[in-house]
């Protein structure tokens, strides 16, 4: 019975993945190079959270136009205000960007009177303030930076452990791969990136090894089983059989995220694209990244061969 | 080899453990259907002030003499509790019991679970709601060590240059050094070596150094560095704690965060302008010589003192009459500690003096020795007060009289109170002693609130989100695994459950990211079922008999499961050391969503694929 690519049973596929090792290689690195060079020339659009300063959204009882607001504010000494509507055209976000003067704490308080006290704003509510040092912000850099190598890290300890070192290897650069495409995505669309995109990001770390972990395991399963086949053959063989695995975990996990960009408010919107985008990419990786560098770095059959003494204890 | 038939069933007490988890996951997860009541806490400003049950009544009265809508009042160990139908009762009961109670009572908004007592009894309670669930203001602020340390600088400068009167030993400057320290100039060489023998021996806990032929440094020790330090923080939380409680919060939080941080957390407050004012009031201390010759009941009868007093009150409302003139003041003390008296064993606060501020106390001691004297508390508050339409700041200074003792000498640097009532008093009495003291610059390095209307739009979102999440991942389970796929979709209720009950239990902070982490492990979670279906299904494929391959599915699927959630974990415990707020809640709903997902789809469905299919002859699976 043959079913449908919809049915996503990717069973008796026979694909040679690894023939496009070298095209999916060099897709990769100019990827990434895309990426590096916006971060590099574009930069990221940091959040409020990493560069300081005040967001203020506020609700109005009814819809109002933006140069209105605008108005209000550069009147009332805010000629450095960003203003815009954040989901409904009552809504209105506005960000100031920090200031070296003593009462920054206080801007917020300042702003929202000033719109309270204008023209068709008697019913203005705070609906959300944030307020952050510079300080603050360059540490959150400075630690999440941190985080996000402690992670890196700590994976390849584990990964190291349980499996050879060039898979580990593999597996890092594959997770490496996916950070740095979310990134870049990031910077490249100047998507505004938060303390939610940094945790998306760390969270994406950990869930991109997740499907190499699978192609890995049946990599290391199939050269301990069969004894016929080159290295690429089981590298090949091994990742048909867990097409559907790598596929079908990955998709469920899509589905949730991508019900959270739906339904989850405006708030987790750059934590649901980060994730989707990790997601995505970080199933490619699995496939292509971390079997092609282990085979680049020269893995052969006897490296995931167990030991002599379990070899002996395999024996009927 | 186990026969087939044998294969893929439990004994009976993996069945009983399981049905035990799942239990306790249920009752402690149950508290939370319930929600929460709006409600006002009323507790205490001071420690004499005692709820009980005749507060209880006078309260109700209250209540029932302005008609005001409630639903029952509670009476807990120092609190009551009094529950509203809505948040706009609510409201209005919480403005009109501030203004009748006055300022001896606390009176704050809070939510209270809605759960049924027994359940509360057996200290059950609901998830606790983040800030930017239930609305609220975060504030970080960061004590001026700089400014601390200047300030002790500055006292030692004072001290050198009384002694060096003192003493009579010529120099030409003293003063803070720019880069730290205290730098003293003398004429000549002579001079600067008597100063040396001398200031060494008085100032012993300072590092003195020679820098040149003529001038001696002195520098703090790093461990009065980091006494300061550490006083100046303790110092801004007493300060903080004191005036939180004024603002009326049901669940403040105060902590430190580092060496120099303070993390404020209150929780329903809405008006961010008027909790500024309230955490940036200043207070100051005064001593003054009680006034021995009038009544100080008869002053307080007629309300008038006489010309050379001022009438005050202590912390119990007793009148006390003071001299006008001032003794001493809070700036110059450095420090005030609690402690046993070495003589009678009794409590007693030691107070530290500036070199200034102890000349001065000594000349104002020395004459009086025998009298009492009495120490004011100041407080400068500002209160922002809505007149007709108009907001309108207004000023007002509460003093009170913290202590009064007998001067039993004359008084320097270093000084004892004594003849305290107990170890708390002391305690209390320090505390006031250091906040009136000279305080330490303090400044809000970040703020984030969020508006009690947004809190609850979140928590909206949030649940919708996960709720349809649910739905999805079931729909698409069951289509894609037929049976299985509903036994999968049972195992991530029975994790969502056990997620709740465990964040229920620990009381863990959950935030709009820790929903976040619930729909991510939720998608996670569904993982393990798609390895261990997907092995299932190829083991069928490779021919082996159903029960066969459902025993080797769950087997070697295992491996892959616990490498690829250690991972996970890996990260989100990282996260979770770096996290500040609301990131902090994704780590914990992601840490422990993958654990209890390890349970509920490994374990939990594989006990529910036993029981119904196991010990039986198979000819086909639906899977």
């Amino acid at each position: 019975m043959k079913r449908a690519l919809w049915q996503f049973d990717f069973y008796n596929t026979k694909i040679d993945f690894l023939r496009w090792r070298k095209l999916a290689m060099g897709w990769s690195v100019a990827v990434l190079l895309i990426a590096v060079g916006s971060l590099l020339i574009r930069g990221m659009n940091l959040g409020l959270d990493f560069t300081g300063g005040t967001v203020i959204e506020v609700q109005y009882p009814h819809p109002v136009a933006i140069p209105e607001v605008r108005e209000t504010l550069v009147k009332a000494g805010y000629g450095d205000a960003q203003t815009q509507h954040f989901g409904t055209s009552r809504d209105v976000l506005i960000r100031i960007p920090p200031r070296e003067q003593m009462n920054a704490a206080t801007l917020n308080n300042q702003v929202l009177t000033a719109l309270q006290g204008a023209e068709g704003g008697a019913g203005v509510t705070l609906a959300r303030a944030e307020f952050v040092g510079p300080q603050v912000g360059k540490e959150l850099v400075e630690q999440g930076g941190l985080a996000a190598l402690g992670a890196l890290l700590g994976i390849l300890v584990y990964v190291m452990f349980r499996f050879e070192w060039r898979l580990a290897v593999g597996t890092i650069a594959a997770t490496v791969h996916d950070v740095l495409f979310t990134v870049g995505w990031f910077s490249l669309f100047q998507l505004e990136f938060d303390l939610t995109v940094l945790a998306a990001v760390l969270a994406v770390i950990g869930y991109s090894v997740n499907d190499t972990v699978v192609v890995l395991d049946r990599i290391r399963e199939n050269f301990r089983k069969r004894r016929k086949g080159s290295v690429l053959d089981i590298m090949n063989l091994s990742i048909n059989e867990t097409l559907s695995r790598t596929t079908m975990t990955s998709f469920v996990t899509l589905l949730s995220v991508i019900v959270m960009y739906f339904f989850g408010g405006t708030v987790m919107h750059g934590f649901s694209v980060a994730m989707i985008v990790g997601i995505v990419v970080g199933t490619y990786s699995s496939i292509y990244i971390a079997s092609a560098s282990a085979l680049y770095l020269g893995i052969s059959r006897e490296d995931l061969l167990p030991r002599a003494k379990e070899m002996a204890d395999d024996q009927p | 080899m186990p026969t087939p038939h044998s294969l893929n069933q439990y004994p009976w007490w993996k069945y009983l453990l399981i049905g035990l988890i799942m239990l306790w996951g249920l009752i402690f997860a149950l508290p939370n259907l319930f929600g929460e009541d709006p409600a006002v806490q009323i507790s205490g400003a001071r420690v004499n002030i005692t709820i009980d049950a005749a507060f209880q009544n006078r309260v109700a009265a209250l209540l029932d003499a302005d008609k005001l809508p409630h639903r029952r009042l509670e009476l807990e160990a120092d609190r009551l509790l009094i529950r509203f139908a809505d948040p706009e009762e609510q409201l209005k009961a919480a403005d009109i019991l501030k203004d009748r109670l006055g300022r001896d009572y606390i009176v704050a908004l809070n939510l209270a679970s809605a759960a049924p007592g027994f359940l509360r009894a057996m200290g059950l309670n609901p998830m606790y709601l983040g800030l930017d669930l239930r609305g609220g203001v975060h504030f970080m602020m960061q004590v001026d060590m700089d400014a601390t340390i200047k300030q002790v600088e500055d006292s030692y400068v004072d001290e050198i240059r009384v002694q060096l009167r003192t003493d009579k030993i010529q120099y030409s400057s003293v003063g803070r050094a720019g880069s730290g320290g205290i730098q003293v100039e003398f004429k000549d060489a002579a001079e600067r070596d008597k100063a040396a023998q001398l200031l060494r021996k008085s100032l012993s806990n300072l590092q003195s150094t020679a820098t040149g032929p003529l001038t001696l440094k002195f520098t703090l020790s790093e461990r009065e560095i980091k006494e300061k330090r550490d006083f100046a923080l303790q110092q801004n939380i007493t300060t903080l704690r004191n005036r939180v409680n004024e603002l009326g919060v049901a669940e403040p939080i105060i902590q430190q965060q580092g060496v120099d941080r303070i993390v404020v957390q209150l929780p329903g407050v809405q008006d961010t302008a008027r909790a500024k004012e309230i955490l940036g009031a200043t207070a100051t201390l005064e001593f003054r010589l009680a006034d021995e010759e009038n009544d100080w009941n008869q002053a307080a009868a007629t309300g008038r003192a006489p010309l050379e007093s001022r009438l005050y009150k202590d912390r119990n409302g007793r009148p006390v009459l003071l001299k006008k003139r001032v003794m001493l003041t809070g700036d110059s003390i450095v420090d005030a500690s609690s402690g046993i008296d070495q003589q009678n064993g009794g409590p007693t606060v030691f107070v530290s003096l500036d070199g200034k501020g102890a000349k001065r106390f000594e000349d104002a001691t020395k004459d009086n020795i025998g009298k009492r004297m009495g120490v004011v508390f100041i407080e400068n508050k500002t209160e922002t007060k809505r007149v007709g339409d108009e907001m309108k700041k207004t000023t007002y200074t509460v003093e009170e009289v913290i202590n009064v003792a007998t001067i039993r000498d004359r008084l320097g640097r270093r000084f004892q109170i004594t003849g305290l009532d107990s170890t708390r008093e002391a305690r209390d009495l320090a505390l006031l002693l250091r906040a009136g003291a000279l305080v330490s610059p303090i400044e809000i390095i970040e703020e984030r609130t969020v508006g009690p209307s947004a809190g609850k739009e979140n928590i909206a979102q949030g649940f919708r989100a996960a709720a349809i999440a649910l739905l999805v991942i079931a729909g698409f389970m069951t289509w894609r695994y037929k049976n299985f796929g509903m036994i999968a979709t049972a195992a991530l209720a029975a994790n969502v459950v056990l997620l709740i009950a465990a964040l229920s239990m620990l009381q863990a902070t959950l935030t709009l990211p820790g929903i976040a982490g619930i729909v991510l492990t939720m998608g996670m979670a569904v993982d393990a079922n798609v390895l261990i279906y997907e092995r299932i299904r190829e083991e069928l494929r490779n021919g082996n008999s159903p029960q066969a391959a459902i025993h080797a599915g769950f087997d070697r699927a295992f491996d892959t499961i616990l490498d690829s959630n250690v991972t996970t974990l890996i990260a989100a415990i990282m996260l979770f050391g770096f996290g500040t707020g609301p990131i902090k809640g994704f780590a914990v709903t992601l840490s422990i969503g993958i654990v209890t997902s390890m349970f509920t789809a490994v374990t939990g469905s594989r006990a529910l694929v036993n029981l119904i299919y196991g010990g039986r002859k198979l000819q086909t699976l639906s899977v």
